[in-house]
Protein backbone atom coordinates (compact mmCIF):
# COMPACT_ATOMS: atom_id res chain seq x y z
CA UNK A 1 0.00 0.00 0.00
CA UNK A 2 2.77 2.64 -1.09
CA UNK A 3 2.27 6.07 -2.07
CA UNK A 4 4.49 4.90 -5.37
CA UNK A 5 2.56 1.65 -5.69
CA UNK A 6 -0.81 3.49 -5.61
CA UNK A 7 0.91 5.47 -8.44
CA UNK A 8 2.19 3.73 -11.14
CA UNK A 9 -0.10 0.36 -11.06
CA UNK A 10 -2.08 2.63 -13.16
CA UNK A 11 0.37 2.56 -15.95
CA UNK A 12 0.76 -1.39 -16.47
CA UNK A 13 -0.66 -3.53 -13.98
CA UNK A 14 -4.25 -2.16 -14.33
CA UNK A 15 -3.76 0.63 -17.19
CA UNK A 16 -7.31 1.73 -18.92
CA UNK A 17 -8.67 0.93 -20.73
CA UNK A 18 -6.78 -2.32 -21.27
CA UNK A 19 -6.63 -4.24 -18.15
CA UNK A 20 -9.39 -2.32 -16.33
CA UNK A 21 -11.99 -2.72 -19.00
CA UNK A 22 -14.09 0.27 -18.75
CA UNK A 23 -14.65 3.42 -19.93
CA UNK A 24 -14.06 2.28 -23.75
CA UNK A 25 -16.91 4.57 -25.11
CA UNK A 26 -14.29 7.73 -25.25
CA UNK A 27 -11.48 5.63 -26.25
CA UNK A 28 -13.27 4.42 -29.25
CA UNK A 29 -15.05 7.23 -30.43
CA UNK A 30 -12.32 10.06 -29.65
CA UNK A 31 -8.69 8.07 -31.00
CA UNK A 32 -9.28 9.11 -34.62
CA UNK A 33 -6.08 11.30 -34.06
CA UNK A 34 -3.42 11.59 -31.06
CA UNK A 35 -4.38 15.13 -29.88
CA UNK A 36 -8.11 14.49 -29.34
CA UNK A 37 -6.88 11.69 -27.26
CA UNK A 38 -4.62 13.57 -25.07
CA UNK A 39 -7.49 16.41 -24.88
CA UNK A 40 -10.08 13.40 -23.82
CA UNK A 41 -7.19 11.65 -21.48
CA UNK A 42 -6.72 15.06 -19.80
CA UNK A 43 -10.25 16.14 -19.64
CA UNK A 44 -10.69 12.83 -17.70
CA UNK A 45 -7.66 12.54 -15.36
CA UNK A 46 -8.82 15.98 -14.12
CA UNK A 47 -12.11 14.96 -13.29
CA UNK A 48 -10.79 11.44 -11.76
CA UNK A 49 -8.35 13.66 -9.68
CA UNK A 50 -11.09 15.99 -8.09
CA UNK A 51 -13.64 13.25 -7.83
CA UNK A 52 -11.38 10.92 -6.12
CA UNK A 53 -10.17 13.37 -3.62
CA UNK A 54 -13.59 14.61 -2.87
CA UNK A 55 -15.17 11.53 -2.48
CA UNK A 56 -11.78 10.32 0.09
CA UNK A 57 -12.87 13.00 2.26
CA UNK A 58 -16.07 12.60 2.46
CA UNK A 59 -16.15 9.05 2.94
CA UNK A 60 -16.86 8.92 6.11
CA UNK A 61 -19.90 11.17 6.03
CA UNK A 62 -21.65 9.78 2.86
CA UNK A 63 -24.17 7.05 3.73
CA UNK A 64 -23.72 3.74 2.60
CA UNK A 65 -27.12 3.25 0.61
CA UNK A 66 -26.67 6.45 -1.52
CA UNK A 67 -22.87 6.41 -2.03
CA UNK A 68 -23.38 5.79 -5.52
CA UNK A 69 -25.68 8.52 -5.89
CA UNK A 70 -23.29 10.82 -4.22
CA UNK A 71 -20.40 9.71 -5.95
CA UNK A 72 -22.34 10.24 -8.88
CA UNK A 73 -22.85 14.09 -7.86
CA UNK A 74 -19.33 14.72 -6.95
CA UNK A 75 -18.28 13.70 -10.33
CA UNK A 76 -20.91 15.11 -12.06
CA UNK A 77 -20.29 18.88 -10.77
CA UNK A 78 -16.80 18.43 -11.56
CA UNK A 79 -17.56 17.06 -15.48
CA UNK A 80 -19.78 21.10 -15.38
CA UNK A 81 -16.45 22.70 -14.29
CA UNK A 82 -14.31 20.94 -17.26
CA UNK A 83 -17.09 21.02 -19.45
CA UNK A 84 -17.68 24.89 -18.93
CA UNK A 85 -13.56 25.53 -18.98
CA UNK A 86 -13.26 23.88 -21.79
CA UNK A 87 -15.86 25.92 -23.85
CA UNK A 88 -14.66 28.94 -23.16
CA UNK A 89 -10.54 28.08 -23.33
CA UNK A 90 -10.55 25.17 -25.33
CA UNK A 91 -13.58 25.63 -27.91
CA UNK A 92 -12.08 23.71 -31.10
CA UNK A 93 -11.05 20.63 -28.95
CA UNK A 94 -14.85 21.04 -27.29
CA UNK A 95 -16.35 20.90 -30.49
CA UNK A 96 -14.64 17.66 -31.72
CA UNK A 97 -14.89 16.11 -28.71
CA UNK A 98 -18.42 17.02 -28.28
CA UNK A 99 -20.79 14.61 -26.83
CA UNK A 100 -18.03 12.86 -25.04
CA UNK A 101 -17.32 15.57 -22.83
CA UNK A 102 -20.67 15.47 -20.74
CA UNK A 103 -20.14 11.78 -20.75
CA UNK A 104 -17.16 11.41 -18.63
CA UNK A 105 -19.93 11.46 -15.91
CA UNK A 106 -20.59 7.98 -16.68
CA UNK A 107 -17.38 6.68 -17.70
CA UNK A 108 -17.27 3.68 -15.62
CA UNK A 109 -13.32 4.15 -14.62
CA UNK A 110 -14.08 7.06 -12.46
CA UNK A 111 -17.14 5.75 -10.69
CA UNK A 112 -15.39 2.55 -10.13
CA UNK A 113 -12.42 4.11 -9.06
CA UNK A 114 -14.57 6.28 -6.65
CA UNK A 115 -16.04 2.62 -5.08
CA UNK A 116 -13.28 0.53 -5.42
CA UNK A 117 -10.75 2.82 -3.92
CA UNK A 118 -11.54 6.63 -3.12
CA UNK A 119 -14.26 4.96 -0.84
CA UNK A 120 -12.06 2.68 0.85
CA UNK A 121 -8.74 4.83 1.35
CA UNK A 122 -7.37 8.51 2.97
CA UNK A 123 -6.86 11.38 0.83
CA UNK A 124 -3.24 11.56 -0.22
CA UNK A 125 -3.68 7.93 -1.38
CA UNK A 126 -6.70 8.45 -3.40
CA UNK A 127 -5.16 11.23 -4.95
CA UNK A 128 -2.57 9.43 -6.21
CA UNK A 129 -4.39 6.83 -7.40
CA UNK A 130 -6.37 9.16 -9.60
CA UNK A 131 -3.61 10.81 -10.73
CA UNK A 132 -2.04 7.57 -12.06
CA UNK A 133 -4.97 6.09 -13.60
CA UNK A 134 -5.38 9.12 -15.14
CA UNK A 135 -2.60 9.26 -16.97
CA UNK A 136 -2.55 5.85 -17.70
CA UNK A 137 -5.71 6.56 -19.24
CA UNK A 138 -4.15 9.54 -21.16
CA UNK A 139 -0.95 7.83 -22.69
CA UNK A 140 -3.47 4.36 -23.51
CA UNK A 141 -5.21 7.37 -25.89
CA UNK A 142 -2.86 8.94 -26.74
CA UNK A 143 -1.01 5.78 -28.52
CA UNK A 144 -4.65 4.24 -29.58
CA UNK A 145 -4.71 8.18 -31.11
CA UNK A 146 -0.62 7.79 -32.64
CA UNK A 147 -1.96 4.42 -34.17
CA UNK A 148 -5.00 5.25 -35.89
CA UNK A 149 -4.23 8.88 -37.03
CA UNK A 150 -0.39 7.40 -38.75
CA UNK A 151 -2.22 4.60 -40.72
CA UNK A 152 -5.63 6.60 -40.90
CA UNK A 153 -4.14 9.76 -42.43
CA UNK A 154 -0.30 9.66 -42.42
CA UNK A 155 0.45 12.31 -39.82
CA UNK A 156 1.11 12.24 -35.70
CA UNK A 157 -0.11 15.28 -34.15
CA UNK A 158 -0.61 16.89 -37.56
CA UNK A 159 2.65 16.45 -39.02
CA UNK A 160 2.94 14.28 -41.97
CA UNK A 161 5.83 11.46 -41.58
CA UNK A 162 4.98 9.06 -43.96
CA UNK A 163 6.61 8.56 -47.29
CA UNK A 164 5.31 10.20 -50.33
CA UNK A 165 2.88 7.86 -52.00
CA UNK A 166 1.59 6.53 -49.37
CA UNK A 167 -1.58 5.41 -49.53
CA UNK A 168 -3.99 6.14 -46.74
CA UNK A 169 -5.41 3.29 -44.53
CA UNK A 170 -8.68 5.16 -43.75
CA UNK A 171 -10.19 2.18 -42.60
CA UNK A 172 -8.55 3.06 -38.97
CA UNK A 173 -10.15 5.81 -38.87
CA UNK A 174 -13.53 4.97 -39.21
CA UNK A 175 -15.41 3.19 -36.71
CA UNK A 176 -15.02 -0.67 -37.33
CA UNK A 177 -11.22 0.56 -37.19
CA UNK A 178 -11.56 1.26 -34.07
CA UNK A 179 -12.34 -1.75 -32.37
CA UNK A 180 -9.89 -3.80 -34.59
CA UNK A 181 -7.04 -1.03 -33.58
CA UNK A 182 -8.28 -1.79 -29.61
CA UNK A 183 -8.71 -5.54 -30.28
CA UNK A 184 -5.04 -5.89 -31.74
CA UNK A 185 -3.23 -3.73 -29.35
CA UNK A 186 -4.65 -5.57 -26.27
CA UNK A 187 -3.78 -8.91 -27.78
CA UNK A 188 -0.36 -7.40 -28.28
CA UNK A 189 -0.31 -6.47 -24.46
CA UNK A 190 -1.51 -10.08 -23.53
CA UNK A 191 0.78 -11.34 -25.26
CA UNK A 192 3.44 -8.99 -23.50
CA UNK A 193 2.37 -10.35 -19.99
CA UNK A 194 2.37 -13.60 -20.85
CA UNK A 195 5.98 -13.76 -22.31
CA UNK A 196 6.55 -11.91 -18.68
CA UNK A 197 4.49 -14.71 -16.26
CA UNK A 198 6.73 -17.55 -18.27
CA UNK A 199 10.14 -15.73 -17.95
CA UNK A 200 9.09 -14.98 -14.21
CA UNK A 201 7.66 -18.20 -13.63
CA UNK B 1 -45.21 8.98 -40.69
CA UNK B 2 -42.46 8.62 -43.34
CA UNK B 3 -40.38 10.88 -41.38
CA UNK B 4 -40.35 8.57 -38.61
CA UNK B 5 -39.91 5.36 -40.41
CA UNK B 6 -36.54 7.02 -42.05
CA UNK B 7 -35.46 7.61 -38.26
CA UNK B 8 -36.10 4.71 -36.83
CA UNK B 9 -33.91 3.06 -39.70
CA UNK B 10 -31.62 5.56 -39.47
CA UNK B 11 -30.98 5.34 -35.35
CA UNK B 12 -30.86 0.97 -35.74
CA UNK B 13 -29.05 0.58 -38.99
CA UNK B 14 -27.10 3.43 -40.30
CA UNK B 15 -26.20 5.85 -37.14
CA UNK B 16 -26.54 2.45 -34.85
CA UNK B 17 -25.79 3.71 -30.96
CA UNK B 18 -22.88 1.23 -30.43
CA UNK B 19 -21.30 0.28 -33.37
CA UNK B 20 -20.95 4.12 -35.17
CA UNK B 21 -21.88 6.44 -32.26
CA UNK B 22 -19.88 4.19 -29.73
CA UNK B 23 -22.20 4.77 -27.01
CA UNK B 24 -22.72 2.12 -24.19
CA UNK B 25 -19.73 -0.25 -24.73
CA UNK B 26 -19.10 -1.08 -21.73
CA UNK B 27 -22.31 -3.55 -21.10
CA UNK B 28 -21.84 -4.04 -24.58
CA UNK B 29 -18.46 -6.27 -23.98
CA UNK B 30 -19.64 -7.07 -20.16
CA UNK B 31 -22.84 -9.00 -20.66
CA UNK B 32 -22.49 -10.19 -24.22
CA UNK B 33 -20.95 -13.92 -23.23
CA UNK B 34 -24.51 -15.47 -23.30
CA UNK B 35 -28.22 -14.93 -25.15
CA UNK B 36 -30.07 -14.79 -22.01
CA UNK B 37 -28.33 -12.16 -20.41
CA UNK B 38 -28.06 -9.84 -23.83
CA UNK B 39 -31.92 -10.50 -24.28
CA UNK B 40 -31.85 -9.63 -20.74
CA UNK B 41 -30.34 -6.16 -20.62
CA UNK B 42 -31.51 -5.22 -24.10
CA UNK B 43 -35.61 -5.21 -23.06
CA UNK B 44 -34.19 -3.19 -19.80
CA UNK B 45 -32.65 -0.70 -22.09
CA UNK B 46 -35.45 -0.48 -24.59
CA UNK B 47 -37.70 0.54 -21.43
CA UNK B 48 -35.26 2.79 -19.56
CA UNK B 49 -34.09 4.44 -22.41
CA UNK B 50 -37.49 5.28 -23.83
CA UNK B 51 -38.70 6.52 -20.15
CA UNK B 52 -35.42 8.53 -19.60
CA UNK B 53 -35.28 9.98 -23.08
CA UNK B 54 -39.23 11.61 -22.39
CA UNK B 55 -38.52 12.83 -18.93
CA UNK B 56 -35.16 14.69 -19.76
CA UNK B 57 -36.61 16.27 -22.52
CA UNK B 58 -39.51 17.26 -20.13
CA UNK B 59 -36.93 18.75 -17.83
CA UNK B 60 -35.01 20.32 -19.66
CA UNK B 61 -37.41 22.13 -21.63
CA UNK B 62 -39.42 22.67 -18.64
CA UNK B 63 -37.53 23.49 -15.27
CA UNK B 64 -34.05 23.91 -17.00
CA UNK B 65 -34.82 26.60 -19.83
CA UNK B 66 -37.34 28.44 -18.20
CA UNK B 67 -34.90 29.21 -14.73
CA UNK B 68 -31.81 29.59 -17.22
CA UNK B 69 -29.98 26.48 -15.47
CA UNK B 70 -28.50 25.17 -18.95
CA UNK B 71 -25.08 25.16 -17.76
CA UNK B 72 -26.54 22.19 -15.28
CA UNK B 73 -27.72 19.76 -18.09
CA UNK B 74 -25.23 17.16 -17.39
CA UNK B 75 -25.99 17.17 -13.61
CA UNK B 76 -29.81 17.34 -13.93
CA UNK B 77 -29.87 14.90 -16.26
CA UNK B 78 -27.64 12.16 -14.59
CA UNK B 79 -30.05 12.68 -11.49
CA UNK B 80 -32.72 12.08 -13.77
CA UNK B 81 -31.66 8.75 -14.77
CA UNK B 82 -30.37 7.83 -11.23
CA UNK B 83 -33.77 7.96 -9.83
CA UNK B 84 -35.61 6.58 -13.12
CA UNK B 85 -33.74 3.58 -12.69
CA UNK B 86 -33.83 3.65 -9.01
CA UNK B 87 -37.52 4.35 -9.24
CA UNK B 88 -38.33 1.59 -12.03
CA UNK B 89 -36.71 -1.26 -10.06
CA UNK B 90 -38.82 -0.70 -7.09
CA UNK B 91 -42.11 -0.22 -9.02
CA UNK B 92 -41.14 -3.64 -11.29
CA UNK B 93 -40.72 -5.49 -7.99
CA UNK B 94 -43.77 -4.82 -7.05
CA UNK B 95 -45.85 -5.19 -9.82
CA UNK B 96 -44.36 -7.68 -12.15
CA UNK B 97 -42.21 -9.85 -10.21
CA UNK B 98 -41.17 -12.51 -12.86
CA UNK B 99 -39.79 -9.20 -14.95
CA UNK B 100 -37.77 -8.31 -12.13
CA UNK B 101 -36.35 -11.29 -11.96
CA UNK B 102 -35.30 -11.61 -15.90
CA UNK B 103 -34.45 -7.55 -15.46
CA UNK B 104 -33.21 -7.24 -12.18
CA UNK B 105 -29.88 -7.64 -12.26
CA UNK B 106 -29.09 -5.02 -15.68
CA UNK B 107 -31.31 -2.23 -13.86
CA UNK B 108 -28.66 -0.55 -11.68
CA UNK B 109 -26.18 -1.13 -14.31
CA UNK B 110 -27.79 1.03 -16.70
CA UNK B 111 -27.50 4.01 -14.42
CA UNK B 112 -24.09 4.11 -16.12
CA UNK B 113 -24.59 3.40 -19.35
CA UNK B 114 -23.34 6.01 -21.55
CA UNK B 115 -26.40 5.14 -24.14
CA UNK B 116 -29.06 6.41 -21.71
CA UNK B 117 -27.11 9.81 -21.15
CA UNK B 118 -25.69 9.95 -24.65
CA UNK B 119 -29.18 9.83 -26.29
CA UNK B 120 -30.54 12.27 -23.57
CA UNK B 121 -28.50 14.89 -24.87
CA UNK B 122 -28.59 13.96 -28.70
CA UNK B 123 -32.12 14.64 -28.08
CA UNK B 124 -31.37 18.49 -26.68
CA UNK B 125 -29.23 19.22 -28.93
CA UNK B 126 -30.33 17.56 -32.58
CA UNK B 127 -33.47 19.86 -31.24
CA UNK B 128 -35.88 17.12 -31.24
CA UNK B 129 -39.59 18.25 -30.14
CA UNK B 130 -41.02 15.84 -27.41
CA UNK B 131 -43.02 13.26 -29.73
CA UNK B 132 -39.47 13.05 -32.06
CA UNK B 133 -37.28 12.45 -28.79
CA UNK B 134 -39.37 9.91 -27.26
CA UNK B 135 -39.16 7.71 -30.97
CA UNK B 136 -35.60 8.72 -31.35
CA UNK B 137 -34.81 7.09 -28.00
CA UNK B 138 -36.55 4.17 -28.41
CA UNK B 139 -35.41 3.27 -32.36
CA UNK B 140 -31.80 3.71 -30.17
CA UNK B 141 -32.48 1.63 -28.08
CA UNK B 142 -33.21 -1.04 -30.02
CA UNK B 143 -30.62 -0.83 -32.33
CA UNK B 144 -28.27 -1.26 -28.84
CA UNK B 145 -30.73 -4.76 -27.74
CA UNK B 146 -30.18 -5.98 -31.81
CA UNK B 147 -26.15 -5.54 -31.52
CA UNK B 148 -25.55 -6.71 -28.27
CA UNK B 149 -27.93 -9.92 -29.20
CA UNK B 150 -26.11 -10.28 -32.68
CA UNK B 151 -22.85 -9.72 -30.97
CA UNK B 152 -24.15 -12.92 -27.68
CA UNK B 153 -24.76 -15.33 -30.64
CA UNK B 154 -21.39 -15.01 -31.97
CA UNK B 155 -19.60 -14.97 -28.52
CA UNK B 156 -21.66 -18.16 -27.56
CA UNK B 157 -19.42 -19.46 -30.22
CA UNK B 158 -16.40 -19.06 -29.38
CA UNK B 159 -16.58 -20.79 -26.59
CA UNK B 160 -15.85 -24.37 -29.20
CA UNK B 161 -13.37 -23.06 -31.04
CA UNK B 162 -9.54 -22.65 -30.24
CA UNK B 163 -8.73 -18.71 -30.24
CA UNK B 164 -4.92 -17.94 -29.89
CA UNK B 165 -4.20 -17.52 -26.30
CA UNK B 166 -3.11 -13.48 -26.65
CA UNK B 167 -6.41 -13.26 -28.39
CA UNK B 168 -8.94 -14.47 -25.49
CA UNK B 169 -11.77 -12.90 -23.89
CA UNK B 170 -11.82 -9.10 -24.94
CA UNK B 171 -9.62 -8.49 -27.43
CA UNK B 172 -11.45 -10.80 -30.18
CA UNK B 173 -14.71 -9.40 -28.73
CA UNK B 174 -13.50 -6.16 -30.15
CA UNK B 175 -12.45 -7.54 -33.14
CA UNK B 176 -15.41 -9.25 -33.91
CA UNK B 177 -17.34 -5.95 -32.79
CA UNK B 178 -15.41 -4.01 -35.45
CA UNK B 179 -16.16 -6.59 -38.09
CA UNK B 180 -19.92 -6.35 -37.11
CA UNK B 181 -19.26 -2.49 -37.45
CA UNK B 182 -18.01 -2.87 -40.81
CA UNK B 183 -21.01 -4.50 -41.75
CA UNK B 184 -23.06 -2.46 -39.88
CA UNK B 185 -21.58 0.68 -42.03
CA UNK B 186 -23.04 -1.03 -45.02
CA UNK B 187 -25.86 0.27 -44.34
CA UNK B 188 -24.83 3.81 -45.12
CA UNK B 189 -26.45 5.50 -47.96
CA UNK B 190 -30.19 3.50 -47.00
CA UNK B 191 -31.28 6.67 -45.39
Amino acid sequence: MSLKHEFSKGFWEILPPFRLVLGLCPTLAVTTSAINGIGMGLATTFVLIFSNLFVSLLRKFIPTQVRIASFIVIIASFVVIVELVMQAYFYQLFKVLGIFIPLIVVNCIILGRAEAFASKNGPILSLADGLGIGLGFTISLFVLGCIRELLGSGTILGIYVMWSGFEPFTFMLKPPGAFVALGILLALMNLISQRQARKGG
Amino acid sequence: MADFILLMISAILVNNILLIRFLGNCPFLGVSRSMDTATGMGLAVIFVLTLAGMITWLVHNYILIPLGLEYLRTIAFILVIATLVQFVEMVIQKIAPPLYEALGIYLPLITTNCAVLGVAIINIEEGYDLITSIFFSFASACGFALALVLMAGMRERFALTGIPKPFEGTAIGLITAGLIALAFSGFIGLV
